[in-house]
């Protein structure tokens, strides 16, 4: 199972089986959700907004390792970020897992998640939390839904 | 088992190749079915030799097409045991079928205070049409529950209450794409005949996989798919007891569904043309028909014989030699459908996992979110046989499932 090493590494499934900040946030002042109709996959995002930084951050739902640990490792990453600066660090996440390139500038423990990027039915799984926690923080309360399908 | 099951993946062509650097085992029959070479040859044949329009044309290749499809529609009726080739409707599949009977029947002869009856296991195509029906009619939904527990049958003892005289029509799922129940399809059309409820089969997954004989089983209508029994996508086909289809108003208005127009009004065409306006999809239909005669060669009863062996097979091992599994569905009478859960490990995670193994699998809702819900999963995996599994494909699947659980458990 070579390749699967490279899209499940320990980090995805520390976090998948340990997600940081996965509670609600009392404190929040604004919520995002997402689901993925195809795998039934859902996640709420909490964040609690001070001006235009996100001073805090967390998330509940479940999902696929992949869902959960990049919700997790997200919480990590954007908590102190202004939204411009979050939106900085997805557009270098959803770089990497489309293309397997990784910033040259610091994607620290993001780089995880890039042997996504050999997965194409899994990438919406690693970004599903972002899109909410970002509609969340830009004050688009619609939920996020991922494509469908049927069988 | 006769001579037509010796060197049976032959037929398969697709079978035959390597996914991720391994032997493709294909487990994801449920969903759709392969083709076997007789199918792909009938639908290439057509459009070399044979292809134009039907029914409007006197030309030879017209004649030609008119006749092989035409003939299609006695065998579907054959293969079904329909008392007459004009209760064969064809369609897009199971989800037109149904949907052409909660429109065409289902505006006509419903309103407010009657009740539509469904079970808790539907796919969401034998379920979300009837929801459409009821806002339009006024009507309610009801369900007919399943036990608790794993087994996934349904509630039986429950049958008596909520098939109640209100009840005006019956729509229930003859093998679950979930559970992998077989419900006793003549029993439950029986108990509605006697309050005077129509019954529609959703048979999506019994079709190809069992005999299925409408009179024997007392259906009024019965909805097929193509692809789930070896035939092609986009087609598939409605039975209808015929007096049932002569009465029911059009579902779609167009060509070939007319006796005669005028600008301000028209009449239709008897059943079963009626249903089918516009050019039908004569090259599936066609190889549909050749996929039931592939099914017949082999023998629908050693087919079923064939699914459930494998099916019990996989549920036996699967339990004893894969740690943290949890099997939906009953342990025995089934069909060749068994999903499970994973312990700690996603449905999705198991599904490419699996992949990488050369394992095809289908992890998710199985569109039937309620189900789910009522199970306390949000999603499964799924592997589902068919006559050219084999119990080698088995020994991939369990190796691979251990593989994974040790992964995640590592
Ligand atoms: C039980 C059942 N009913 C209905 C359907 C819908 O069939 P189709 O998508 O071919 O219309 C399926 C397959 O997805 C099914 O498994």
């Amino acid at each position: 199972m070579h390749d699967l090493t490279e899209l499940y590494q320990s980090v995805i499934l520390d976090h998948n089986r340990r997600p940081r900040n996965y509670s609600v946030l009392p404190a929040a002042n604004r919520v995002g959700s997402g689901n993925n109709p195809m795998c039934g996959d859902q996640i709420t995002v909490y964040v609690k907004l001070e001006g235009d930084r996100i001073a805090d951050v967390s998330f509940q739902g479940s999902g696929c390792a992949i869902s959960q640990a990049s919700a997790s490792l997200m919480t990590l990453n954007l908590k102190g970020r202004t939204i411009a600066e979050a939106e900085a660090i997805y557009a270098g996440l959803h770089k990497m897992v489309t293309t397997g390139k990784v910033a040259e500038d610091d994607m620290s423990d993001l780089a995880a998640l890039a042997g996504v990027h050999q997965f194409p039915a899994r990438i919406k799984c690693a970004t599903l939390g972002w899109h909410a926690a970002l509609n969340a923080a830009k004050g688009d309360a619609t939920p996020v839904t991922t494509e469908r399908t049927s069988d | 088992m006769n001579a037509a099951w010796k060197n049976l993946r032959a037929d398969f062509p697709i079978l035959d190749q390597q996914v991720n650097g391994k032997p493709l085992v294909y487990l994801d029959n449920a969903a759709t079915t392969q083709k076997p070479s007789c199918v792909i040859d009938a639908l290439t044949h057509y459009y070399r030799r044979d292809n134009a329009n039907v029914h409007r044309g006197i030309h030879t290749l017209s004649m030609r097409a008119t006749d092989a499809y035409e003939k299609a529609r006695e065998r579907a009726a054959k293969f079904l045991n329909a008392a007459e080739p004009g209760e064969i409707v064809f369609t897009a599949g199971t989800t037109d079928s149904i949907n052409l009977v909660a429109n065409a029947w289902g505006d006509e002869n419903l309103k407010k205070g009657d009740v539509i009856l469904l079970t808790e296991m539907e796919h969401h195509s034998n379920m979300v049409p009837w929801q459409l029906l009821a806002r339009r009619t006024g009507a309610k939904l009801r369900y007919l529950p399943i036990v608790a527990g794993d087994t996934g049958l349904l509630d039986l003892a429950q049958l008596p209450k909520v098939l109640t005289p209100e009840v005006k029509i019956f729509a229930f799922i003859h093998v679950s794409n979930t559970l992998g129940v077989i419900n006793p399809a003549a029993e439950l059309c029986a108990a509605a005949k006697k309050v005077g409820a129509l019954t529609v089969v959703d048979a999506a997954q019994s079709t190809g996989h069992l005999p299925l004989d409408v009179r024997a089983m007392g259906c009024d209508f019965l909805a097929v798919s193509g692809h789930k029994m070896c035939g092609p996508t986009g087609v598939g086909l409605l039975y209808g007891r015929k007096a049932l289809l002569d009465a029911m108003p059009p579902y779609r208005g167009g060509g070939s569904m007319i006796s005669s127009v005028d600008y301000l009004e028209s009449k239709w065409a008897p059943a079963p043309a009626k249903f089918e306006a516009g050019t039908p999809n004569i090259a599936d239909v066609i190889a549909l028909a050749r996929a039931m005669d592939f099914l017949d060669d082999l023998g629908r009863e050693d087919i079923a014989a064939h699914d459930e062996k494998l099916a019990a097979l996989a549920y036996a091992r699967l339990q004893a030699e894969v740690p943290g599994i949890r099997i939906l569905g009953p342990a025995h009478h089934r069909s060749g459908v068994v999903s499970f859960d994973l312990k700690g490990v996603h449905a999705h995670d198991v599904v490419t996992m699996a992949d990488q193994e050369g394992v095809a699998l289908r992890g998710g809702h199985h569109c039937n979110q309620p189900l789910m819900k009522k199970l306390g999963l949000s999603s499964t995996s799924r592997a589902s046989f068919y006559l050219y599994n084999t119990e080698a494909d088995i020994d991939r699947l369990v190796s691979t499932l251990q593989k994974i659980s040790k992964f995640f458990a590592g």
